[in-house]
């Protein structure tokens, strides 16, 4: 068996979030005390007089040039080249919307098609330092599809917990990496207990379970990808899709790390929200002004983001205060219309999350929340090849029979002359 | 015996009604706060019960008939 060797890492605990106990770096998620969700915690001293920007830029062009940044301990990281992907200008899509500065995070691009490899990169590094032979999850989609690629990558075994009445096409985009699908026969609730039961039950790296500080810490480096790509600066403005809440604190927490460090100057990003109406807990308690998020019966085509009892909803409205950032809650139609925006003026076809940042960047920039010349990155999370059936109706082709009359007819103008070669 | 860690989250015409003590009452579980908060317009609370896994699967069943909405500490852990 493959000898691992143990690095120096600077995480040092994980620590609760409610009641600030220190826990060893274990794989445990929640506070045995007040049963708060555990965060990993590093040695940001030590950290500071090691790291800079050049030797984070002598590392690969992966989400693991920022490894110091992230709790492991093992040389060998399970890396299938997922991140640093890129950050473009979208020169079209900000003129139509009045926006100078607008830039796109295309996070579609990485190994599985979504951010989730950055966090299972995380998780299942984790399991194998933890000795588990068993990566699991319980997903609709993308998380599946990055746990059963990163299981096979590393070696272990994938258990993928499925609602019984997923479309098929997302069971394949799990089931050819080999991982074992259990589809579940019960309502969204039951699937949910049972998956956190089992979590619990079995000893396997479950991995937005017990191994879930470990992988949330895989979504900050969206940040300081981000953060490198603009020149060492956080934006102006950060616009990102929001289901529970992780992704949102873990970006806001990347780049205060960065600033913490003497990387980047001061961070005075705002951090907006944007959900789907029909799952919009967040959106609504800000909306409402209070810090209590009441789960809501997610129902949305924005799929990915079908979180109707967020984990992280209460430190999702923390970061959204501290950052005096804004939300927005767009309805399917709106989802749709926004994924044919971004795909007609910048040639990016994201799922329905990408939908829902770029119909609440529309919303937000006309309530004012983002001015023209501000420096806004919107986050695009995943690819819209695995939601195809929400903009089928794009599909419109002109049908003729093979002959050069019918096709002339049918463009409406008749060919030009030919040009020369 | 078994335990389980729930949240429990309230809606407005449950707020001042015992619903915790009732259901150490009816069922064989013993309920252990461990975080609270409640305001006029709603609540939670993250609990542990403990007791016979079944007789806990029915206090919760009976919570839920009540119009309480239980769900793992975890919160969704389906994720897209």
């Amino acid at each position: 068996m493959e000898k691992a060797t143990a690095i120096m890492s600077y995480a040092k605990a994980l620590q609760c979030r409610e009641c600030h106990r220190e826990y060893p770096l274990n794989p445990i998620h929640f506070c045995e005390f007040c049963f708060g969700p555990l965060e990993v915690v590093y040695d940001y001293a030590a950290l500071a007089q090691s790291i800079s920007r050049q030797s984070i830029q002598r590392g690969p062009l992966s989400m693991w040039r920022y490894r110091d940044l992230l709790p492991v301990s093992r040389e060998e990281v399970v890396d299938m080249n997922a991140g640093f992907t890129p950050l473009i200008k979208a020169h079209n899509l900000g003129k139509l919307l009045g926006l100078e500065n607008l830039y796109l995070k295309n996070d579609c691009v990485n190994p599985t098609y979504s951010f989730k490899d950055r966090v299972v990169s995380v998780a299942a590094t984790k399991a194998l330092e933890f000795g588990f032979d068993t990566l699991a999850c319980a997903s609709t989609g993308n998380l599946a599809g990055a746990v059963s690629a990163h299981a096979a990558r590393a070696g272990l075994r994938a258990y993928v917990f499925i609602p019984a009445d997923l479309e098929r096409g997302k069971m394949v985009g799990s089931a050819i990496y080999g991982a074992t699908l259990v589809a579940v026969k019960g309502t969204y609730d039951e699937v949910n207990r049972l998956c956190a039961e089992i979590g619990d039950k079995y000893p396997w790296a479950f991995v937005n379970i017990n191994v879930r500080p470990y992988y949330a810490e895989g979504s900050k480096t969206l940040g300081y990808e981000v953060a490198e790509q603009l020149g060492w600066r956080a934006p102006d403005h950060a616009v990102v899709p929001v289901a529970s809440g992780s992704l949102f604190t873990k970006i806001w927490k990347g780049l205060k790390e960065l600033s913490s460090l003497g990387l980047i100057g001061p961070v005075s990003t705002h951090m907006h929200v944007t959900q789907a109406a029909g799952s919009a807990p967040i959106a609504t308690a800000h909306a409402e002004g209070t810090m209590m998020v009441k789960p809501v019966r997610a129902q949305t085509i924005a799929k990915s983001l079908a979180i109707g009892n967020p984990a992280d909803g209460y430190y999702a409205l923390k970061t959204l205060k501290e950052s005096r950032g804004a939300a927005a809650a767009v309805s399917d139609d709106e989802v749709v219309a926004g994924m044919k925006l971004l795909a007609e003026t910048e040639g990016i076809f994201a799922e329905t999350a990408g939908g829902v940042t770029i119909a609440g960047l529309k919303r937000l920039v006309a309530a004012g929340a983002i001015k023209s010349g501000e420096l806004t990155v919107a986050f695009i999370t995943g690819s819209g090849l695995k939601t195809q059936e929400a903009v089928e109706s794009v599909v419109n082709p002109l049908v003729i029979p093979p002959t050069l009359a019918a096709f002339q007819e049918a463009i409406g103008k008749p060919a030009g002359p030919a040009r020369a070669r | 015996m078994a335990k389980k860690r729930m949240k429990f989250t309230f809606p407005p015409k449950l707020i001042t009604e015992p619903v915790i003590y009732n259901l150490g009452h009816r069922f064989k579980i013993v309920t252990n706060i461990r975080r609270a908060e409640v305001s006029e317009s709603r609540g939670w609370v993250v609990l542990e019960m403990e007791g016979d896994s079944a007789e806990i699967e029915r206090g919760i069943a009976w919570v839920t008939t009540m119009g309480v909405r239980a769900d793992p500490i975890e919160g969704d852990v389906v994720a897209g």
